[in-house]
């Protein structure tokens, strides 16, 4: 049971935040790129979802799942997009996500004055209340499974 | 508990088989005075809702019909521009019904390649070693499963999210995919797929998942 890594993404695509704990294979990619691969394709996952769906949508796309992961997926109505890649044995992040958004990005970087929006978040105090935050979540194990 | 649809993608990304099981259609027909308190725009050669959703008509709808005929696309029936029409005060009150745009064939096969795209960039961002591309994609209000076979065939299906036994209907399409199909002596590799058997059984195993809740017996 563990948590792999963390993005965050603005309304532009621009990569705020991204932080690792139990990654076992980099992308084959510089970082940079990895970010606007992420992005794009859950631009393409967005958009592939809003035209398939049979019914009208409430909330969009939320997760999906290959052989050995599964990413989580939360975007705020400001276009800010959390993506969570955990182990198949978590089935709902979306609660852990919108804490993130609501107790860490909003108290620590939003209400920040010194914080610029649309920048990369270099807040320590942000950095390390989530780095704790997600080693608290009752599915981390420092010893991926 | 439903199946939505069926898509059999090949191994270049190319759709060869498309199958709509239930399509539920929400539309909303309203009769409307002038002015039209709904702002309506173009979007992919259709006029769609943009602001002023109300009574079941949301935004993102299209303009199915104006006064019981359908149109087609931009345009009425006679081949007027639909937006230039309702600007019109002569022609109210009209009845215009709208609903979620039914995808079009190309429209279908676009989709069914973004997702052969995207189910491999699922496995190369893979932070974990070994990684298959996108199995399982979820959303509110449907989930789509795909299985990969080893000669590269996707089969794809749209269902319910609280359907169960997917797994086990995705072996089973392939199973019926390699029966009529391909031991079709007519049937050419990776093209689209026009066999009336694979069809017929492609329908009743659908059936039989819906009903069961959990295909097959084993494994």
């Amino acid at each position: 049971m563990t948590v792999h890594n963390l993005y965050i993404f603005d309304r532009n695509g621009n990569c705020l935040f991204y932080n690792e704990w139990n990654r076992k294979k980099q992308a084959g990619i510089s970082k940079d790129e990895e970010f606007k691969l992420m992005y794009g394709m859950l631009f393409s996952i967005r958009s592939f979802v809003s035209k398939m769906s049979p019914l009208d949508m409430k909330e969009g796309f939320l997760s999906f799942q290959t052989s050995k992961y599964r990413l989580h997926y939360y975007e705020t109505p400001s276009g800010l997009k959390f993506v969570l890649n955990t182990d198949l044995s978590v089935s709902n992040a979306r609660d852990t996500l919108q804490h993130i958004y609501s107790n860490l990005y909003v108290e620590h970087i939003v209400k920040n004055p010194v914080c610029v929006l649309g920048h990369g978040l270099d807040s320590e105090l942000f950095s390390s209340r989530l780095d704790a935050f997600i080693r608290a979540l009752p599915y981390y194990s420092p010893r991926a499974a | 508990m439903v199946i939505f649809s069926v898509y059999l993608v090949n191994k270049a990304g190319g759709l060869i088989y498309q199958y709509d099981n239930y399509v539920p259609r929400a539309e909303a027909e309203k009769t409307f005075s002038f002015p039209l308190d709904l702002v309506l725009k173009h979007h992919d050669e259709k006029v769609v809702v943009s602001f002023g959703q109300r009574d079941g008509i949301r935004v993102g709808h299209a303009v199915l019909s104006i006064n019981g005929v359908d149109v087609i696309g931009k345009n009425t029936a006679e081949g007027k521009d639909i937006l230039e029409y309702l600007k019109d005060a002569s022609n109210y009150p009209v009845s215009i019904r709208f609903g979620r745009a039914r995808l079009s064939s190309n429209e279908k096969l676009m989709l069914a390649s973004m997702f052969h795209s995207l189910f491999a960039i699922g496995s190369q961002l893979s932070p974990d070693a070994g990684s298959s591309g996108i199995e399982m994609l979820e959303t509110d209000v449907f989930k789509l499963h795909c299985f990969q076979t080893l000669t590269g065939i996707k089969f794809i299906v749209l269902a319910d999210p609280r359907q169960s036994g997917i797994d086990a209907l995705l072996r089973k399409i392939y199973e019926i995919y390699s029966d009529f199909a391909l031991k079709n002596p007519f049937y050419s590799l990776e093209m689209p797929i026009r066999c009336e058997l694979f069809d017929q059984n492609l329908k009743s195993a659908l059936e039989i998942a819906e009903k069961a809740g959990n295909f097959g017996a084993g494994s």
